[in-house]
């Protein structure tokens, strides 16, 4: 196939021009032969594979990149999830990570010259009970302490930030508090996942759809490339970024990992008037929900219960999702489901990634992104990259090592990720 | 939905049941060093295709059950069918599977 030219700069002129002529609308990404050899190959399309290309390519001028997927730019989990991004987790290492990747998202917009739509509009997660409540106590002095911005209110103010919420002691569940971030939000997906394709793509990274991952060479302890569908590509540095695939992948290389995938389960009503600005997380009722621009509301819960990688969705998800959506918010009974769909998801023990190096040498991972991985794009591509191309672990991803497992230092982010993701 | 073959009540729907993981070699607990330990507990060969695991039956039998289970099309069928795949020991080998199962990311 040949390389066709890169991507115009997208202005308001450009669109309104190209809106009513509807000529020369440019391509966003561009297609080409595989090379035999790349300075570093990065496996997977999503936003993680993405991300690290980019800041490769902007950052460290390593532009020799090529990023494969099996299948499309953002089929994975990243076109799949609710989006929603925020930093009030439990642990020091997990809120300054993540808080780093909110501040890149913040700029995300004007750095790619791409819409991404960020909606800082506050994140509430409600408390049914005393413990939550005290893990909520918990995780705001640690955000705080971390100059993250997160409070728990009272019912009242919740009230007054979701009015259709139902805050009686009558409640089948009452709430008793909730953990309220204003600075988290929702983006939208795709919008970043483009963004980040057509700017690496613009700083000369190749990015490969249907190119799949069959092997990895391995020689004397050191990875030396990869095969594929489309045949074999050498390079001193493979990167895993394949998610919910994660294992299956590392298992190439003879790397065995602490995951295992699990689908998780999403779904969206018809659209209605704007209603609820914030996004509303119950950790005890399973669900979370937020209304996107368009006015769908989006509804998510935790994992199905055992491991899959099917992508099936299922009645019982539906039956239980609207018996506690209707817990929470009397008053959209009469609202119709759209759709609803499952992409896969690479759990942890304990609900933190698994970044960095590994006994293969040149081969890396970022992986182990569960269900709360969206929201970690930037800052992963920001750190992966610094790795790649200097060949230290950035300070911020040290505790994420594969190495903790075996040697007893888990994360633990369960209280602050198992629901809310 | 699907359902798991319980060798002591019968075809019964997967939600009667809890997932209770691969099946693992488990390492001799007199010899094994903490780091072996662990890494029998954390590492899952994670495989997509025929697997072998354990079920517990807790709204029913309340009893351990093994069974085959394609993980990507979520077929069961009972442990004893051939011809069986071996069980997993960590860390799992570099034929784990290719990632191909289940049509891609569609
Ligand atoms: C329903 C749902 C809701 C979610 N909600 C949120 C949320 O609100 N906030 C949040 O932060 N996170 C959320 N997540 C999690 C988030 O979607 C993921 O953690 C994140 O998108 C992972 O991105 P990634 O780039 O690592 O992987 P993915 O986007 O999954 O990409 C992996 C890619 O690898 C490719 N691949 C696999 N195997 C191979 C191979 N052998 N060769 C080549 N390519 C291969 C796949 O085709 C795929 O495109 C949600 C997930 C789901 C499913
Ligand atoms: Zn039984």
């Amino acid at each position: 196939m040949p390389s066709r030219q890169a991507s115009a700069r997208y202005s308001a002129f450009g669109l309104l021009r190209r809106g009513l002529t509807h000529r020369d609308w440019p391509r966003v990404w561009r297609e080409h032969d595989l090379a035999p050899a790349y300075d570093a190959v990065i496996i997977g399309a999503g936003v993680h594979g993405l991300a690290t290309a980019y800041y490769l390519a902007a950052k460290h001028g390593f532009t020799n990149v090529a990023v494969l997927d099996k299948a499309y730019v953002g089929g994975g989990g990243s076109g799949r999830n609710t989006a929603i991004i925020r930093s009030n987790y439990l642990t020091p290492d997990g809120v300054r990570f993540y808080d780093r990747s909110v501040k890149l998202y913040e700029s995300l917009a004007a750095e790619l010259n791409f819409n991404v739509m960020f909606s800082q509009r506050g994140h509430l997660t409600l408390a049914h009970n005393d413990g939550s409540l005290r893990t909520m106590r918990w995780r705001a002095e640690v955000n705080k302490l971390e100059g993250v911005d997160s409070e728990v209110i009272g019912p009242k103010e919740i009230k007054r930030l979701v009015p259709f919420m139902d805050v009686s002691p009558e409640a089948r569940y009452p709430i008793m508090g909730a953990l309220y971030h204003p600075p988290g939000g929702t983006i939208r997906h795709d919008a970043v996942n483009w963004g980040y394709a057509r700017a690496a793509d613009a700083l000369g990274v190749q990015i490969h759809q249907n190119t799949e991952v069959i092997g990895i060479d391995v020689r004397a302890g050191q990875v030396r490339g990869v095969q594929t569908n489309r045949g074999p590509v050498s390079a001193p540095v493979v990167l895993n970024c394949t998610a919910g695939w994660a294992s299956l992948v590392s298992a190439m290389a003879g790397v065995a990992l602490p995951i295992s995938t699990h689908p998780l389960q999403a779904a969206v009503t018809e659209p209605v008037k704007m209603f609820l600005r914030t996004v509303v997380v119950s950790g005890s009722l399973h669900v979370y929900v937020s209304q996107t621009d368009r006015g769908e509301l989006v509804f998510g819960a935790s994992t199905d219960a055992y491991p899959s990688y099917s992508m099936r969705g299922s009645l019982e998800f539906t039956e239980e999702l609207a018996g506690h959506v209707l817990a929470l918010m009397p008053s959209i009974a009469k609202l119709r489901l759209l759709r609803q769909w499952a992409g896969l998801c690479d759990m942890t023990p304990d609900f933190s990634p698994i970044m960095g190096i590994t006994p293969v040498e040149g081969f890396l991972l970022d992986v182990g992104w569960g269900t709360y991985g969206f929201k970690a794009g930037p800052v992963a591509g920001e750190t992966m990259a610094e790795l790649i191309a200097t060949g230290k672990t950035p300070q911020l991803i040290a505790a994420f090592d594969l190495a903790r497992f075996a040697e007893g230092r888990l994360v633990g982010e369960k209280g602050a990720a198992a629901v809310g993701h | 939905m699907f359902q798991i073959p319980c060798p002591h009540c019968g075809l019964r729907n997967v939600a009667e049941f809890r997932h209770a993981g691969e099946q693992r070699r488990r390492p001799d607990p007199q010899t094994a060093t903490p780091e072996e330990w662990r890494t029998y507990l954390y590492t899952q060969a994670n495989d997509a295709g025929w697997t072998r695991e354990t079920w517990y039956h807790r709204f029913g039998c309340r009893r351990f059950v093994g069974v085959q289970r394609h993980t990507v099309t979520n077929e069961v069928r009972p442990a004893d069918t051939g011809p069986a795949p071996s069980v997993a020991s960590p860390p799992a080998g570099i034929d784990a599977g290719a990632p191909d199962a289940g049509g891609g990311a569609m």
